[in-house]
């Protein structure tokens, strides 16, 4: 039996809660009834009057208020997306104390909310994380760098972090890879809203073709540049240099320090012959069974992204995506416990 | 995303004052943005009206009834625009808008600090004024 356990992050249902069709308890409700019990929040997205660093904690009501609904859709906090926001000030940067500062206050919420660890924003330096760790282990939270597009694992700015797990002990600090590292094929849905937006269509073909062959989409964006491209046909060929496409095989050898999983999807669509949807771009039948092999016991948490691309030309429903994305993963981990017999 | 509420449909309208003059015309403005955002990382806006742009010292931004400049909103570092809540940008403009077909541009601009650049978001309205 596996011990991979499915979750959403809340930022999937983004869409529909600034629209206010959605409330928090909402959002929450959906991720339940599609069988995902784990639920990721960003403090600064569904809980409004979130403190910034120096102001007092969320009151007491509302951690009160947060356990009760957990309770009442027998859902499990599991992460918090913190954010560092170093240009708070205009015309300077937060200091390395006052960024010690803005994650002790994330550190805290995480622990009253009684979820497990922090998605630690890329632009963390690593230091920050070194510095709040004893904090951390105090409060019984993990910390976790987002590996996500562009860096990868391979970036030295991602290994610096890890060399702070390496430090202070992979109790305390991770990884959240981001399986937006692994798409395999530029979304259909960015390259629809590039071309409705007016992108020319040979070009765009030719970003698309680029990409899906793991071609230099570096040296296609130098040249369209150079042509004079117009800007949004530069803009998808700059998303073909920022999406990356790194072998699955890559999480293995980084398994003691993997805390959580962002399970980023564009498009959940019908595949036929298979009973559930498919990803159009990240090859999550690739993901998971080398997730299972390498020991992950945590969560695959569901992040849609899509709905920015699509929001233009059609009524988001990030609610069947999600339905769809976990619909799969189910299959998927199913599958896993098929093959042990 | 979320560039369709940078101006809020149907939300455009000039401001009257007590009396009886029209000083400018305002509309509700959604962060186009995933999470709420300090008002200090809010840049100054760009705004165009039929093509003509607004001066920044013409333009105001109200949030949770208080109203104030670009200069004053980037010193405001501990008030969050929260989603799915509107601020009201207001153009000072003499008469406001006349009456008939307008085209209003507005590029909000966002200081997010894991972006190497700042964050620029368009959209763009016809609206038609009628007295």
């Amino acid at each position: 039996m596996t011990r991979i356990k499915r979750g959403v992050s809340l930022y999937s249902y983004q869409h529909e809660y600034a629209h206010g069709s959605f409330t928090l308890k909402d959002a929450i409700a959906a991720a339940a009834r599609t069988g995902a019990l784990g639920i990721e929040t960003l403090g600064e997205q569904m809980i409004p009057g979130f403190p910034f660093p120096g102001q007092s904690d969320l009151p007491d009501s509302f951690y009160a208020r947060w356990k009760e609904l957990m309770d009442t859709y027998g859902t499990t906090p599991t992460v918090h997306d913190m954010f560092l926001d170093t240009k708070r000030y205009k015309g300077r940067l937060l200091n390395l104390d006052e960024m010690v500062e803005s994650l002790h206050r994330d550190i805290r919420h995480t622990a009253k909310m009684g979820a497990q660890g922090i998605r630690v924003i890329v632009n963390t330096p690593p230091e920050v994380v070194e510095a709040a760790a004893p904090y951390a282990r105090e409060h019984g939270v993990w910390m976790g760098v987002e590996v996500h597009s562009p860096y990868s694992f391979d970036d030295d700015w991602i290994k610096r972090h890890l060399e702070v797990a390496e430090r202070v002990g992979s109790d305390v600090v991770g990884c959240v890879p981001d399986m937006g590292i692994f798409v395999h094929r530029l979304p259909r849905v960015v390259v629809d809203r590039a071309l409705r937006d007016g992108a020319d269509p040979d070009l765009a073909a030719q970003i698309v073709e680029t990409y899906n062959t793991h071609g230099d989409t570096q040296a296609l964006f130098e040249r369209l540049e150079a042509d004079g491209a117009d800007p949004v046909t530069l803009g998808l060929a700059r998303n073909g240099v920022h999406m990356i496409a790194q072998p699955v095989d890559c999480l293995r050898s980084h398994a003691e320090l993997i805390k959580h999983i962002h399970a980023k999807f564009y498009e959940m669509y019908p595949v036929e012959g298979f009973d559930y949807w498919h990803e159009y771009s990240i090859p999550y039948h690739e993901i998971v069974p080398l997730l299972e092999e390498i020991g992950f016991d945590g969560y695959l948490s569901s992040e849609y992204e899509g709905n920015r691309h699509i929001e233009d030309a059609e009524t988001v429903d990030s609610v069947t995506q999600v339905a769809a994305h976990q619909g799969m993963l189910a299959a998927l981990l199913a599958d896993l416990a098929g093959k042990e017999g | 995303m979320f560039n369709e509420m940078i101006i809020r449909e149907g939300s455009v309208r000039n401001v009257v004052a007590d009396d009886g003059t029209v000083t400018g015309f305002s509309f509700e403005t959604h962060l186009p943005y995933y999470r709420g955002l300090g008002l200090s990382m809010v840049e100054v806006p760009e705004v165009r009206v039929d093509g003509e742009a607004v001066a920044e010292e013409d333009l105001r931004l109200t949030y949770n009834g208080v109203t104030r400049t670009f200069a004053e909103l980037a010193d405001v570092s501990d008030v969050r625009w929260e989603l799915r809540t509107f601020a009201t940008i207001t153009v000072l403009q003499e008469g406001g808008l006349a009456d008939g077909e307008h085209e209003i541009a507005v590029n909000l601009r966002l200081r997010v600090s894991y972006l190497p650049f700042i964050s620029e978001n368009r959209c763009t309205r016809t609206v038609t004024v009628r007295a």
